[in-house]
């Protein structure tokens, strides 16, 4: 029955605009697409028929009990953890279920963990010389040297994380809020597509979260973002759209209002 | 710009590390320079044997410094090392093992003396090119240098890691020594490749090309140390050190965390190779007790006991320990395991960053 001739949303081949394989096409406002994505650990569902979009440019943040499956999220899309079933592509034309970590990072998919993981024996400098965008391979990196450019390139980073003062410092030395913007400087400096940010505010005090969520603020529409929060107040202060897990499945999604209002939302969070 | 460079090269903010270095090059110096002005009879002359016995100890420092590479800077415990001195000595032992040509005992122009004795009739492939000391020397890095890349390249794709690659750079070393203990594989099985009369021309036993192979193997040193702070100052050896502290974080930044691995343990396993090869003209044998586990195990201990992720660290553990190895094992060498052991367990619990670490500390304490 299901004929591709017979399909009224069949679109064919040669309609289509020829987009180079392996090149970024947004051309369809999506940059992410994930589709009836499952993921099971030892026959638990982490990631049941999950179906999600990401424009492009936009600050997405998803909220959603423990174990509702949001960091197994970012391990599918970052190329961490192999789903069972369903696609996940990188715009219209790059799976990225045929990628790995390394490549998928390198076509401009960057995360942030869930703890804060800067090179702790490494100045602030030197993290952010190792995240920058450039030829990954052992030997250039054997031969790579800093010009003004690239020196530009950091110092720019540095002044919108807040962090030149400790340009020379170690790492290790950081607050934990530093380290969180470190990290987010990090990913700044691979120049990404998409940012995912697995909890950026924990762990931060008052000012260090409105920094934090002035930061992400001004990094939409530059960068598509996707930011995991337990921090409801966090999640008010920046979300245009929220959606919402619960048990593997995209439950609601809306405007913060919309879902904090919706009943379904309110027995996940609050129980019966 | 180029004076400044050269400056960089060989000092270092690090001060302990310029006193190694300063007292390696004088090493090097003055033992060759004491040997010519005083007489064999004076107390000041060094004999032969304690040039090779010095010698023997910076082919040592000069192996625990490529393991400390491996695990000061990109944290694989690896405890298969021995294996690549073994390799670069076995490569080393076939060259001076076919210099020796009529001289053996049953005057083979060709085969070596344990290949007439087994009745072999022709020379091996493997060994053909061998009595080339051109071709002898590459051999020296390519042989433990290939064997890491095929080696690393399957663990280290696989993403083996922490104690089941250390176990399987274990197994690696054990299953060559039990093939090297084996006559068929025409390498002298139990007793390995001995009796060498020359190098180059010149007679092995003689006190000048003793003190020529301690010298060159004091350069060797110097110049892997250098060579190694050099790779570690460059962003590849930050993104080693970033591996040993994060390896996932490293991945997620779009490096192939495994062509890191694979660079700096083919890159180390060929230093290791060139200390087995000067190690074995001043040792006058080598044989399958070098794959022997223990071996490798020893040199963690080096390692250890010096201080990881100095470098420095590697060349003060390795000497001090072999020295102290030299005395103990002529006092009383029953007790050397144990006092070792005991040594190791107590750097371990007191000094988790070896004697270089216990000297950067009196020092921060004496600037505080």
């Amino acid at each position: 029955m299901n004929k591709p001739l017979m399909d009224r949303y069949k679109t064919f081949d040669f309609v289509r605009k020829p987009v180079k394989p392996g090149e970024l096409d947004v051309s369809h406002k999506t940059i992410l697409y994930l589709e009836d994505v499952s993921v099971s650990f030892d026959g638990f569902k982490a990631l049941n028929n999950l179906s999600l979009y990401i424009d492009n440019g936009e600050l997405r943040c998803l909220i959603g009990p423990n174990g509702a499956g949001k960091t197994t999220l970012m391990d599918v899309i970052t190329g961490k953890t192999k789903p069972d079933s369903g696609s996940v592509f990188f715009g219209q034309t790059i799976d990225l279920l045929e990628m790995d970590e390394p490549a998928i990072a390198q076509a401009g998919i960057c995360r942030k963990f869930q703890k804060p993981s800067v090179f702790e024996n490494l100045s602030v400098f030197e993290n952010l010389e190792l995240a920058m965008k450039a030829d990954k391979g052992a030997w250039p990196a054997l031969f790579a040297r800093l010009n003004g450019e690239h020196r530009d390139r950091i110092e720019e980073v540095l002044t919108t994380i807040g962090l030149t003062e400790h340009s020379a410092q170690q790492a290790g030395i950081l607050s934990h809020g530093q380290k969180q913007w470190l990290e987010i400087g990090m990913l700044l400096m691979q120049e990404p597509k998409v940012m995912l940010v697995d909890e950026p505010v924990a762990g931060m005090t008052h000012q260090e979260i409105d920094r934090t969520a002035e930061l992400l603020l001004s990094l939409q529409g530059k960068h598509s973002i996707v930011v995991v929060e337990h921090d409801m107040e966090f999640v008010r202060s920046i979300a245009r759209k929220v959606t919402v897990l619960h048990e593997g499945s995209v439950l609601t999604e809306g405007t913060m209002d919309e879902v904090q209002n919706d009943p379904r939302v309110i027995q996940v969070y609050l129980g019966d | 710009m180029k004076s400044l460079f050269l400056g960089s090269l060989f000092f270092s903010n690090d001060k302990t590390a310029n006193v190694v270095l300063f007292s390696l090059i004088a090493l090097i110096v003055l033992v060759p320079l004491c040997n010519a002005i005083f007489p064999s009879a004076s107390a000041l002359h060094f004999s032969a044997y304690t040039v090779s016995l010095l010698g023997k100890y910076l082919t040592f420092a000069l192996l625990g410094l490529s393991l400390d590479l491996v695990w000061g800077y990109c944290g694989i415990l690896a405890l298969g090392h021995g294996a690549f001195f073994a390799l670069g000595g076995y490569s080393m032992g076939m060259y001076l093992m076919r210099q020796i040509g009529e001289r053996g005992v049953y005057g083979d122009p060709v085969l070596p003396d344990f290949m007439v004795f087994l009745d072999w009739k022709e020379l091996p492939w493997y060994w053909y090119g061998f009595d080339q000391f051109w071709f002898a020397l590459p051999m020296v890095f390519l042989a433990p240098g290939v064997l890491a890349f095929v080696f690393g390249w399957l663990a280290f794709r696989s993403r083996v890691t922490g104690v089941y690659l250390s176990i399987i750079t274990q197994a690696l070393t054990y299953a060559l020594m039990l093939a090297f203990f084996r006559n068929e594989m025409g390498f002298g099985g139990n007793n390995g490749l001995t009796d060498f009369k020359d190098i180059l021309g010149f007679n092995i036993q003689s006190e000048a090309v003793r003190v020529a192979l301690f010298m060159i193997s004091g350069l060797a040193l110097i110049g892997a140390f250098l060579l190694s702070r050099w790779i570690s100052c460059t962003k590849l050896g930050r993104v080693v050190t970033a591996v040993r502290d994060h390896e996932a974080r490293v991945r997620f930044l779009g490096y192939r965390v495994e062509m890191f691995k694979l660079w700096i343990f083919v890159f180390a396993a060929m230093l290791a190779g060139l200390a087995g090869a000067l190690y074995v003209p001043q040792v006058g044998i080598i044989n399958p007790s070098e794959f022997s586990p223990l071996n490798s195990l020893e040199i963690v201990v080096w390692v250890a006991i010096g201080g990881r992720g100095t470098l420095y660290g590697a060349i003060i553990g390795a000497m001090l320990v072999n020295y102290g190895k030299t005395v103990l094992t002529g006092l009383l060498p029953e007790i050397w395991l144990f006092t070792l052991g005991a040594t190791f367990v107590l750097v371990t619990v007191f000094m988790p960053n070896g004697l270089a670490g216990l000297l950067l500390k009196k020092r921060e304490e004496m600037h505080t």
